[in-house]
């Protein structure tokens, strides 16, 4: 009764609320209701087709630049996974001012904008005389994922029994067996979080990518920039979206599992 | 705190060893070639100098530094006075509500940085709905342009930076004790007297840290005005980029991303002493 009264007596939170909801997502409707609308434009309704399913479904280049994106995505959340686990392990373990210098080093490039990695790495590439590329993509997508795993690692750390450890030595085990028997199966929910959040990060990446692919590496989002630019291949860029906008609610879906499950656990 | 040991230093040498070499050195470096000059293949000169730094006084700078400022600024506060009702409003709610409402907070948010700048395009284009609406509405004349100027940046900016507010705002209200607000009210507070002086004071920690992780994104932000502002529109970011690949003075775009650097230090250095102090 109470939390309804406050309610009533102030309904303009209610009111943005609902509005601010409906705008976030008006605009991914729309691209999914072009990407059936016979009209090349948009403007108003020329009937349902599929004819931009099958014109992407012929655009070579998007499918190439599909398995750049989920080559190196692949690649970094595998690297960011082990960085990251071992990071959170030294972090949480330890509490030398060593582990000060290291948290630093982990937060700060999610508080530093994009860009500016994107601009320091390509000035070491450069300056290194390193080829952009496969290789320099790896590198910075694994940096910037690093972080993210970390944090992902670390927060389920915080519920982590690690009597368990103990318990698992006065019982034989080696210092190995007890990291892999246990410490690694109980924290693999963790882990597979964070790699999923790199994962995702990975595809998304815009702004770090295009500092430092080279040619012959044009990942996904490159690859819709450069369709913006041409208003021919507008309307497969909506085919395209309503695609990844569907990958992302089932990939948000998994993870929304996982979590689930880890906490049942 | 005690000295690191030998297993410290095995668990912490993979993720530092990377860190430093692809994080803190090309940082160092960046600043370090911002005093250097481009030669004529698009590298680096030898030798050190002052030039580089001392052409980002061209005038040509001062008014992308200003709008980057002001964009910034204008993004943030009205994020912040988005998101505080609607966190307010959100924690209002039963837990079932609470975490669908925040479900579909997100779920925009992890679709494609790229793909969402595309879907405005098409939302603001002189033939998409919004303009139809408009026009239909008489709030707009027929030859008004609604993309490729500084409201449409605005608009984007909040629509992709909002969760950013919304989420560590959030963090802060949820744990703030709504029962002052019925006592306000007892006490004979107005809705909007109460939501001033007792929810905005109780939630003043989230506020702050809301505002600065919106207001350091956006300083770096170039993506949104490449595709949505017009050529009056660009941000220090675009100059960097232009700088970087259009005219090949690695140096100079240097230098830039050494001017953002450090004004973005200024805001993170709060946030992390802050932090410590708590």
């Amino acid at each position: 009764m109470e939390r309804k009264k406050g309610m009533k007596r102030f309904p303009l939170p209610l009111i943005i609320t609902v509005l601010v909801l409906i705008s976030l997502h008006a605009p991914l409707v729309l691209l999914v209701v072009n990407s059936f609308n016979a009209s090349r434009f948009g403007g108003e309704w020329e009937g349902f087709t599929l004819k931009w399913y099958e014109k992407l479904w012929q655009a070579n280049e998007v499918w190439e630049s599909m398995l750049v994106t989920l080559k190196i995505a692949t690649s970094a959340t595998l690297a960011s996974m082990i960085l990251g686990t071992l990071a959170a392990l030294a972090l949480h373990r330890c509490r030398s001012w060593l582990q000060t210098a290291h948290h630093t080093l982990i937060t700060l490039p999610l508080a530093l904008p994009d860009i500016l990695m994107g601009m320091s790495l390509l000035a070491m590439f450069v300056a290194l005389g390193v080829e952009t590329g496969m290789l320099t993509l790896w590198i910075a997508h694994t940096t910037f994922c690093l972080s993210y795993v970390t944090m992902v690692v670390l927060a389920r750390l915080q519920d982590f029994d690690f009597t368990l450890l103990d318990a698992a030595r006065d019982l034989g085990a080696s210092r190995w067996q007890a990291t892999r028997r246990v410490l690694l199966p109980l924290l693999l929910p963790g882990i597979l979080a964070g790699g999923l959040l790199a994962f995702t990060l990975s595809i998304d990446d815009y702004v770090i990518t295009f500092f430092v692919s080279g040619p012959g590496t044009t990942t996904l989002p490159l690859r819709v920039a450069s369709m913006m630019k041409t208003s021919r291949a507008l309307p497969m860029i909506n085919a395209l979206s309503t695609l990844m906008i569907a990958c992302t609610f089932i990939l948000a879906a998994v993870s929304f599992r996982l979590q689930r499950r880890n906490r049942a656990a | 705190m005690s000295k690191p040991n030998r297993q410290e230093l095995l668990l912490s040498a993979p993720s530092m060893g990377w860190l430093i070499v692809f994080f803190a050195l090309p940082c160092l470096l960046t600043l370090t070639l911002a005093f250097h000059q481009s030669d004529l293949r698009g590298g680096v000169a030898a030798g050190w100098t002052w030039d580089t730094v001392n052409s980002l006084a061209d005038p040509l700078y001062l008014p992308v530094v200003w709008r980057t400022l002001w964009i910034s600024t204008v993004t943030t506060l009205l994020c912040l006075a988005l998101a505080l009702p609607m966190c307010w409003c959100l924690a209002r709610l039963t837990p079932r509500w609470r975490n669908a409402m925040l479900l579909l907070v997100v779920l925009p948010f992890l679709t494609n940085f790229l793909i969402r700048i595309f879907a405005w395009r098409s939302l603001l284009h002189p033939e998409g709905p919004v303009k139809q609406l408009l026009v239909w509405l008489h709030l707009v004349g027929d030859d008004v342009l609604l993309l490729n100027n500084a409201g449409a940046v605005l608009v984007v900016m909040i629509y992709t930076q909002l969760p950013f507010a919304i989420l560590p705002l959030y963090a802060s209200v949820e744990k703030f004790d709504f029962t002052l607000i019925h006592a306000a009210h007892d006490l004979g507070a107005s809705g909007w007297r109460a939501f001033r002086r007792v929810f905005l004071p109780g939630v003043r920690q989230g506020i702050i840290s809301a505002a600065i992780i919106v207001f350091v994104s956006s300083l770096g932000q170039y993506v949104i005005p490449q595709f949505i502002g017009g050529t009056g529109d660009e941000m220090i970011g675009n100059k960097i980029v232009q700088r970087a690949f259009t005219d090949r003075n690695l140096p100079l775009a240097c230098a830039l991303a050494g001017a953002l650097l450090l004004c973005v230090m200024v805001p993170v250095l709060i946030m992390a002493w802050r932090e410590r102090k708590v």
